[in-house]
């Protein structure tokens, strides 16, 4: 099973991870027309003050407390990965309030947003491991 | 100020229907490039202060950056460039020495690009390393002129202590403080993974990387920074230096800024002092004094480890190292006047010194004229740019060569000349600690060791297109070489004959 594994102590700042998984997750194939003068909407979030920097995406926790409070039936888990389905989401945001993370962003699109791994879009590795330029963010065997 | 003299010297060219506003330019430029213009909803630049380091423009996720040299000119003078006016206008605002960073910049003739190296061509067949044994292990150090025998035919092992280099490469010598930590830990990280030798610097040695120790040169300068019984005897060799390449003939100033509590700690000198090495040694005036350090230092590490030698390539280099290997030296180590550095004064970087091709070929000769080239090795540096460039210099005479601005290059460095600013954007010549974190030693030994393995594999390739499958057999082969383009002068110091002949 393979997990996002942040490293803080190799983390920039850059924010480069959110604007790579924005456009990978816009279904656009240009990263210049997804992005510009948009309000870019990343499924992880770079949390920071002076001194440290970190991203924050979803943990795919074994047992998810997102998955168990979700009263429609929307998260669910697969393959290990904690998936939204944003047919079934109403919009209740109770998972954005269980979530100890932080990780399940409320979205103005009505259904949440949060991180797949990717797995819905590609087979290749997430957006933001690939396009981190530190290696502070991975994916890793666990 | 009223009047600006000085123009800035590169223009940058951000394509606005490409940049998304991201800001990462911003964020990641220590020179406060950079910065987002709220009233006109835009990223714009002040160019005066763009060393052209290409740190923003490798992070830009839509590649709407270029930096390009400014266009903007002074009447075209062959005899007063544009570098030369400006430097007198920074002159007479300063009344200082100018700096800059890293190896001689200048039109010299690079020799290595005017040597040709032979192939086998139907008799001498050239070998296929892919499928054939192919050797590139080196071992430097002083060896035996003749072997003795016991009286049962055995060899009486009395070889003098020897480094084993899996090819002949080894990172050369990078203080740390001029270096970053992080810097350093990819450096001995890759070089104990690739069975090579990384050299401390005179800066000393962090205690963290004690533990590369086997794979470590450790220096003694004139400063004798760091230095102790304990920092002496944790590396494979003793180095000690009497002159760097793209300095010949002065000491070092490593300032005060860059003096964190760690470097204090790994130096031993306090916070915050400027860390200066004296010119000369002041304990060495003569191939005698010299002998009696490179004594002190094999008593002080019980005969065990190498004493290496390290001088600048100068004008009478040859007549220097013959005192060298006469001194009790186990290897030579020559830099050339393109050799790198964190600061050098400009006019002693860009006229000081010779250039390694010359001063490795004169030096071979005269030590096997003198029929003292066993007595010691020879590691030449100052810009070795390729597994090309070290095979020429393997048939020129040399044992091994020394990279420090390739392997540099590797961990990100763009040469963009400006280490002394201690603003390294990329993590490599700096201490601040937010600057130093963007160089990922996970990230950066790997590019190293990608890096030399490459290079063994292309240095394999050309041994084998000449037929040779071993490095000792390359060792001063100087027929493998022609010149090109070269006057009977230089091909007769280089030891070669002309493409052709």
């Amino acid at each position: 099973m393979k997990k996002i594994k942040v490293n803080e102590k190799w983390c920039l700042g850059c924010h480069l991870c959110e604007y790579y998984c924005a456009f990978a997750n816009s279904g656009i194939q240009d990263m210049v027309k997804a992005l510009k003068d948009m309000q870019i909407k990343p499924r992880l979030r770079i949390e920071q003050n002076d001194k440290i920097s970190f991203a924050v995406s979803c943990r795919h926790c074994e047992d998810p407390i997102c998955v168990k409070s979700c009263i429609s039936g929307a998260l669910t888990i697969k393959d290990n990965v904690v998936c939204i389905d944003k047919q079934r989401c109403i919009g209740c945001y109770t998972c954005v309030l269980v979530c100890p993370y932080g990780a399940v962003l409320p979205s103005e699109e009505g259904a949440v947003r949060k991180c797949e791994l990717c797995t819905s879009r590609s087979d290749s590795k997430p957006a933001c491991v690939q396009g981190c330029p530190n290696k502070a963010i991975e994916l890793v065997e666990v | 100020m009223p009047i600006n003299y000085i123009f800035p010297q590169f223009e940058i060219l951000r394509d606005q229907t490409r940049c998304i506003k991201c800001r990462v330019c911003e964020k990641q430029c220590a020179n406060e490039v950079h910065r987002y213009d709220d009233d006109y909803k835009i990223m714009i630049a002040d160019e005066s202060k763009c060393v052209n380091c290409h740190r923003c423009v490798a992070l830009c996720p839509t590649s709407a950056l270029r930096i390009i040299k400014n266009p903007h000119s002074f009447r075209e003078n062959s005899n007063w460039t544009s570098d030369t006016i400006t430097d007198i206008y920074k002159q007479a605002s300063t009344a200082g020495v100018l700096l800059s960073s890293m190896g001689n910049p200048m039109s010299y003739p690079v020799y290595w690009d005017k040597l040709l190296i032979n192939a086998s061509q139907v008799t001498n067949p050239s070998i296929d390393p892919l499928r054939e044994p192919m050797e590139t292990k080196t071992f430097l150090g002083a060896k035996k002129h003749v072997i003795k025998r016991d009286d049962k035919g055995n060899i009486i092992s009395n070889l003098s202590p020897q480094l084993e280099l899996s090819t002949p490469i080894m990172f050369s010598a990078m203080s740390y403080g001029s270096l970053s930590y992080n810097a350093h830990e990819s450096l001995a990280r890759a070089a104990k993974n690739l069975g090579i030798l990384y050299n401390t610097g005179e800066g000393g040695l962090h205690e963290d990387f004690y533990q590369y120790g086997s794979n470590t040169i450790v220096q003694v300068a004139s400063g004798r920074f760091g230095v102790h019984k304990d920092y002496l005897n944790a590396g494979a060799a003793v180095e000690i230096k009497m002159g760097q390449g793209a300095k010949p003939g002065i000491g070092g100033h490593l300032p005060g800024a860059k003096i964190t509590e760690d470097v204090s700690k790994t130096r031993m000198i306090p916070i915050g002092t400027d860390a200066i090495s004296p010119a000369p040694h002041h304990d060495i005036y003569s191939i005698e004094d010299l002998n009696q350090l490179e004594m002190s230092l094999k008593n002080a590490t019980g005969f065990r480890k190498p004493v290496i030698v390290k001088i600048a390539a100068v004008h009478n280099v040859a007549a220097i190292a013959s005192g060298i290997a006469r001194s009790g030296a186990d290897i030579i180590a020559i830099d050339g006047f393109r050799g790198g550095t964190g600061a050098a004064p400009i006019r002693i970087r860009d006229n000081v010194g010779i250039p390694i091709e010359l001063a490795l070929a004169a030096v071979d000769t005269r030590l096997r004229n003198e029929g003292i080239r066993d007595n010691v090795s020879l590691v030449v540096g100052g810009s070795i740019r390729s597994s090309a460039d070290i095979v020429k210099a393997i048939a020129l005479g040399a044992d091994a060569v020394y990279i420090a601005t390739a392997a540099l290059l590797a961990l990100g460095c763009h040469l963009c000349r400006t280490c002394y600013s201690g603003k390294c954007n990329w993590g490599i010549a700096t201490q601040r600690e937010d600057l130093v974190k963007r160089l990922n030693p996970e990230v950066g030994y790997q590019r190293l060791i990608n890096l030399i393995t490459a290079w063994n594999h292309e240095i394999k390739e050309m041994m084998g297109g000449m037929g040779i499958n071993s490095i000792e057999a390359l060792k001063g082969n100087r027929f493998m070489l022609r010149g090109i383009g070269l006057n009977q002068k230089e091909l007769d110091i280089l030891g070669v004959r002309h493409a052709g002949e």
